[in-house]
C-alpha cells in the first residue's frame, strides 16, 4: 500500500515536471504569463510529491518491509533504525531518488526566491531543473524502481516488478542483505549526501546560465545571482572530498586517504571545473572579461556532475560489458550527451554577444595569473579525464585491458597542483591591468628568502628528495604570502581608522568576506599540501608475522603483539581484536586494537585499523591475518603516515574559509544595489 | 568603484601583439600539459594480460608494464632468505568474469587451473617478505615486466585466498 503511495507520487512529480517544462516554455512563446503561474506551481509541486515518496520508502524499510526489492537489497533486521534511514541513498534505486529529491529541493528554493529583477529568466530556469529532475525522475519510475516488489513464478525464479505479473506469488524474503559493510561509516553515511548536495546545487546555477543565453540576456546578471549558489555547491563538494578522504583512511585499510579510484575522480572531476569557475568568474565581475570561457566552465561543471553519477551509477566502471547490459548507463549517456550538445550550440548561437569589455594589458597582470590558474585547473581536470575513460576507451576499441593507476595521476597532476599552490601565493600580490615586476619582487621578497631558509634547513637535517623539499619551499613561501597579506591589510585598518589590532583584522575581514575567505581557503589547501608531500613522499610501511609477545620496530616505533579476541556481536559481525602496545623511543605511549569484522548477512569483512595519531604522525596499524591458536602468529601490516592530520586540520580551515566567504553580508547587497544604481544611471 | 574606469581605445598595434603573447604562452602551457598526459600514459600504462596470452605474445611484451594474474602452484614456492626473493609458478586462469563463473567460481578456476597440466605456466619472482597467503591455489596478482628470459619480475604481489571468504573490496583498498 505504501509502496503504492509512493510509487504513484513519483508519477505525479514526473507528470507535473514534464507540465511545467512544457508550460514555462510556452508561456512566452504565446505570451500567457498565466501559463508560467502555472508552470511555477507544478514546479513547486515535485517537492511535497518527492518528499512523500521518500518518507514511504523510509517508512518501508524501517518496518521491515522485505517483499520490496530495494529495501531487501540494502537493509537487514539487524541494522540500527538510524542505518535504515540511511539506506535510502544506500543503494541504486534509492541513491537516484534521492537525488531527485535534493534536486526538487534546490528548485523549489531557486522558485520561491525574489524575481523582481530578472523575472524573463524565469520560464527557461523552470524548464532547465525540471528537465534535469524529470530526467532523474524517469530513471527511478521506468528503470530502477524502488518500490519494486518480490514476485516467485512457478519454476522458482523471482521477478522483480511493480505490480503482480500473471502467475505469480508474493515473495517475502524473511530477512534483507543489509546495507553494504563499508558504507556503514559515519562518515560514509555523510559523504554522498554532501556529493549529491553539491551535484545537484550546480544544477541552478547552469540553469541561470542557460536561461540567460535563451533570452539573450547573458550578461553579468546570472552569475551575480547566482554566486551564492555555487558557493554553497562547491563547499558541500569540498565536503564531500574531504570526508571521502577520511571514510578511506578510517575504513578502506590500505594506508591511504585518497587512490585515484574513478569513483573518487567522478567527484573530483566537477570540483576542478567548478573551482576554476569561481576563480575566473572573479574577472569577469571587475574586468567584463571572460564571458564565453565562463559558460563553457559552468556549461562542462554541469555535464561533469551528471556524468560524475552516471560513473558512480552505470556500472560502467566495473566492465564496459557491463554498461551496454544495464538500462541506466544508456540512459544517462544520452543524457549528458544532448544537454552538452544543446548548451554549446545555444553558447554558438551567443558568442558574439559575449564580447569582452576590455582586454588583456601584460603578462604580468592579476587578469594573466587568473588565466593561468585557470588553464591549470582545466588540465587536471583533462588529465583526471584522460585517465579515468581511457581504459573504456581502449577496451571499448581494442578489447584490451588497459589501466592507469596512481602513478600515472601523481606525476601528471603532481606537477600541475606543485604550480597552482606556487601561483596561490603569487598572484594574490599581482596588480590587476599591469603590475610591476619590481614592485612584485619587492614584496615576495621576505617569503622567498624564507622559504629557501627552510629548503637548506630541511636538506641539512638530511632530507634528499626533491620533490618534498620543493613541496616544502612552496607551501612555505605561499603561507607566508598570504599570511603577510592578511598584516597589511591589518595594519593599514589600523592606521586609518585607528582600532587596535585584533578588531582591525575582524572588520578587515568583514568587509571583504569573499577575498579574506578566499585567503583562508588557501591557507587551508597549504596545510593539506604539506599533509599530501608528508604522506606522499615519506610513507612508511613494513609487515610480519608475529606470535605472542613478538615485536614489529618501524621508524621510531615498535608494537608488540599482546593478544588477540575473537567474539561474535549482536548484530551478527564476527569480530577478531588484537591487542597491541605501541612504544616510541622505548617509552609505551598507547595501545591499539586493530579489527576485522567479518558480516555474515553480506559475507564480507572490513579491516578497521588501529591508529595513534599526533600532528607529526600516525601509526597505522592492520590486523592482516591469524591463526586459528591466535598465540601461534597473528599478522600486522603498520604505516607511519608522517603529517597526515594536515590534510584534516587544513581541510577544516578550507571549510572555514569557504563558509567566511559563502556568508550573506549586508554590506555585499547594499553594493550590489549601488552598482546597479550607477550602471543604470550612465 | 570609481577607479575601474574603462579605457576602451588601446592602440591596435599593442592589442594584437599582446593577444599573440598570450596564445604562444596559453599555447606553449597546453602543449606541456599534453605532452606530460601522453608520455605519463605511456610509461604508466598496465596492460591485463593471462599467463596464455603473455606465452603467445611472446618478447613483443618486454619492457611493458603488465599486470596478469593466476593460481599458484604449492610446491614451486622458494623463498631465498639471503636476497629475500620469492619465485613461484603460476597457471593461467581465464579473467572473464564468464568463465570463472562457469567453473564454479573462483575457488573453483584456481584449483582446475593448478590442476591442469596443459594450463599456460609462467614463473613468477618478487623480491620482499614471503606474503602470507601465497600458498598452494591462491591466486596471485603481479604487477611488473616480463625478461628476456620469459620470467615475470613483479614489482608488485597482491594474494587472493577465495577459500577464507569471498572477498569484495573496492578497487582501491587493492591498489596497495
Amino acid at each position: 500500500m505504501i509502496a503504492n503511495l509512493g510509487y504513484f507520487s513519483l508519477l505525479v512529480a514526473l507528470a507535473s515536471s514534464a507540465y511545467a517544462t512544457v508550460m514555462a516554455v510556452l508561456s512566452v512563446r504565446r505570451r500567457q504569463p498565466a501559463w508560467l503561474a502555472s508552470a511555477h506551481n507544478a514546479a513547486l509541486l515535485t517537492w511535497p510529491l518527492i518528499t512523500l515518496a521518500s518518507l514511504c520508502l523510509i517508512y518501508l524499510l524501517v518496518t521491515e518491509q522485505y517483499e520490496i526489492e530495494y529495501v531487501a537489497h540494502v537493509s537487514s533486521r539487524a541494522m540500527p533504525t538510524y542505518l535504515k534511514v540511511t539506506a535510502l541513498w544506500g543503494g541504486q534505486a534509492g541513491s537516484l531518488l534521492f537525488w531527485g529529491w535534493l534536486m526538487a529541493s534546490f528548485a523549489g528554493l531557486a522558485m520561491l526566491r525574489k524575481w523582481d529583477r530578472d523575472r524573463v529568466l524565469m520560464p527557461y530556469v523552470i524548464a532547465v531543473t525540471m528537465i534535469t529532475l524529470g530526467f532523474f525522475l524517469g530513471l527511478v519510475v521506468f528503470v530502477e524502481n524502488p518500490f519494486a516488489r518480490i514476485w516467485q513464478l512457478p519454476s522458482g525464479e523471482n521477478v522483480i516488478a511493480m505490480l503482480q505479473p500473471a502467475g505469480t506469488v508474493q515473495y517475502i524474503p524473511p530477512d534483507g542483505q543489509g546495507l553494504n559493510p563499508l558504507l556503514r561509516h559515519p562518515g560514509m553515511i555523510i559523504h554522498p549526501p554532501m556529493l549529491y548536495l553539491g551535484f545537484v546545487s550546480f544544477a541552478i546555477p547552469y540553469a541561470f546560465a542557460m536561461a540567460a543565453l535563451i533570452t539573450r540576456r547573458a550578461d553579468d546578471a546570472w552569475i551575480r545571482t547566482t554566486r551564492r549558489w555555487t558557493l554553497v555547491g562547491w563547499l558541500f563538494l569540498s565536503l564531500g572530498l574531504i570526508l571521502g578522504g577520511r571514510w578511506a583512511y578510517d575504513v578502506l585499510g590500505w594506508g591511504g586517504y585518497w587512490g585515484w579510484d574513478p569513483v573518487e575522480n567522478a567527484a573530483f572531476m566537477p570540483w576542478l571545473t567548478s573551482t576554476a569557475f569561481l576563480h575566473s568568474v572573479m574577472i569577469q565581475e571587475k574586468r567584463g572579461m571572460l564571458k564565453k570561457w565562463n559558460m563553457v566552465l559552468i556549461i562542462l561543471t554541469y555535464a561533469l556532475v551528471i556524468f560524475g553519477t552516471f560513473l558512480t551509477r552505470s556500472g560502467v566502471l566495473s566492465s564496459v560489458h557491463a554498461f551496454a547490459q544495464s538500462a541506466i548507463g544508456p540512459a544517462f549517456f544520452t543524457f549528458i550527451g544532448l544537454t552538452f550538445i544543446a548548451s554549446l550550440t545555444l553558447l554558438f548561437r551567443e558568442w558574439d554577444h559575449l564580447r569582452s569589455e576590455s582586454q588583456l594589458d601584460s603578462l604580468l597582470s592579476r587578469e594573466s595569473a587568473f588565466l593561468l590558474n585557470n588553464l591549470l585547473f582545466m588540465g587536471i581536470a583533462a588529465s583526471v579525464f584522460w585517465g579515468t575513460v581511457f581504459p573504456m576507451i581502449s577496451e571499448l576499441a581494442t578489447g584490451q585491458k588497459i589501466s592507469v593507476g596512481p602513478p600515472f595521476y601523481n606525476r601528471v597532476a603532481g606537477p600541475q597542483f606543485a604550480a597552482l599552490v606556487l601561483l596561490m601565493g603569487v598572484a594574490p600580490l599581482v596588480a590587476w591591468r599591469k603590475a610591476s615586476a619590481r614592485q612584485l619582487g619587492r614584496m615576495m621578497l621576505v617569503p622567498f628568502a624564507a622559504a629557501v631558509v627552510l629548503v637548506v634547513a630541511l636538506a641539512a637535517t638530511g632530507m634528499r628528495s626533491w620533490g618534498a623539499l620543493l613541496g616544502f619551499g612552496i607551501s612555505a613561501f605561499v603561507a607566508l604570502t598570504t599570511l603577510i597579506e592578511f598584516g597589511r591589510g591589518t595594519r593599514a585598518r589600523m592606521k586609518t581608522s585607528q582600532e587596535n589590532a585584533f578588531t582591525a583584522l575582524f572588520t578587515l575581514m568583514a568587509r571583504n568576506r569573499r577575498r579574506y575567505g578566499g585567503y583562508i581557503i588557501h591557507l587551508g589547501v597549504v596545510l593539506m599540501t604539506i599533509g599530501v608531500v608528508g604522506t606522499n613522499f615519506f610513507q612508511q610501511e613494513t609487515q610480519g608475522r608475529l606470535r605472542l609477545g613478538e615485536q614489529l620496530t618501524l621508524g621510531r616505533y615498535v608494537m608488540t603483539y599482546d593478544g588477540l579476541d575473537e567474539f561474535v556481536t549482536d548484530d551478527d559481525r564476527q569480530v577478531a581484536r588484537a591487542t597491541v602496545s605501541v612504544y616510541r623511543d622505548a617509552r609505551l605511549i598507547t595501545q591499539l586494537h586493530p579489527r576485522r569484522d567479518f558480516y555474515f548477512a553480506s559475507s564480507q569483512p572490513m579491516t578497521i585499523p588501529g591508529v595513534r595519531s599526533s600532528i607529526e604522525d600516525d601509526l597505522y596499524v592492520l590486523l592482516v591475518d591469524w591463526e586459528p591458536i591466535a598465540s601461534n602468529g597473528a599478522t600486522f601490516k603498520l604505516y607511519v603516515n608522517p603529517l597526515v592530520n594536515w590534510i584534516w586540520v587544513g581541510g577544516l580551515v578550507f571549510i572555514l574559509g569557504t563558509l567566511v566567504a559563502a556568508w550573506p553580508d549586508a554590506e555585499e547587497r547594499r553594493r550590489v544595489v549601488v552598482a546597479a544604481g550607477v550602471r543604470v544611471g550612465s | 568603484m570609481s577607479q575601474s574606469v574603462a579605457t576602451p581605445h588601446v592602440a591596435p598595434v599593442a592589442r594584437s601583439g599582446g593577444r599573440a603573447k598570450f596564445l604562444i604562452g596559453g599555447l606553449l602551457i597546453v602543449g606541456a600539459i599534453i605532452y606530460l598526459i601522453a608520455t605519463t600514459l605511456q610509461s604508466t600504462a598496465q596492460y591485463f594480460y593471462t599467463v596464455d596470452e603473455i606465452q603467445a605474445k611472446g618478447s613483443s611484451l618486454v619492457g611493458k608494464n603488465l599486470r596478469a594474474s593466476g593460481a599458484v602452484l604449492g610446491d614451486t614456492i622458494a623463498f631465498d632468505s639471503s636476497t629475500l626473493t620469492v619465485s613461484f609458478v603460476m597457471a593461467n586462469v581465464s579473467n572473464d568474469a564468464q568463465d570463472i563463473e562457469a567453473a564454479g567460481g573462483l575457488a573453483e578456476a584456481l584449483h582446475d587451473a593448478a590442476a591442469d597440466p596443459d594450463a599456460g605456466r609462467i614463473k613468477v619472482v618478487y623480491v620482499g617478505p614471503t606474503p602470507d597467503l601465497l600458498k598452494d591455489e591462491a591466486q596471485a596478482i603481479v604487477t611488473g615486466k616480463i625478461g628476456e628470459d620469459g620470467v615475470f619480475y613483479a614489482d608488485e604481489l597482491l594474494l587472493k585466498c577465495p577459500t577464507r571468504y569471498e572477498e569484495q573490496v573496492p578497487a582501491q583498498a587493492q591498489g596497495n
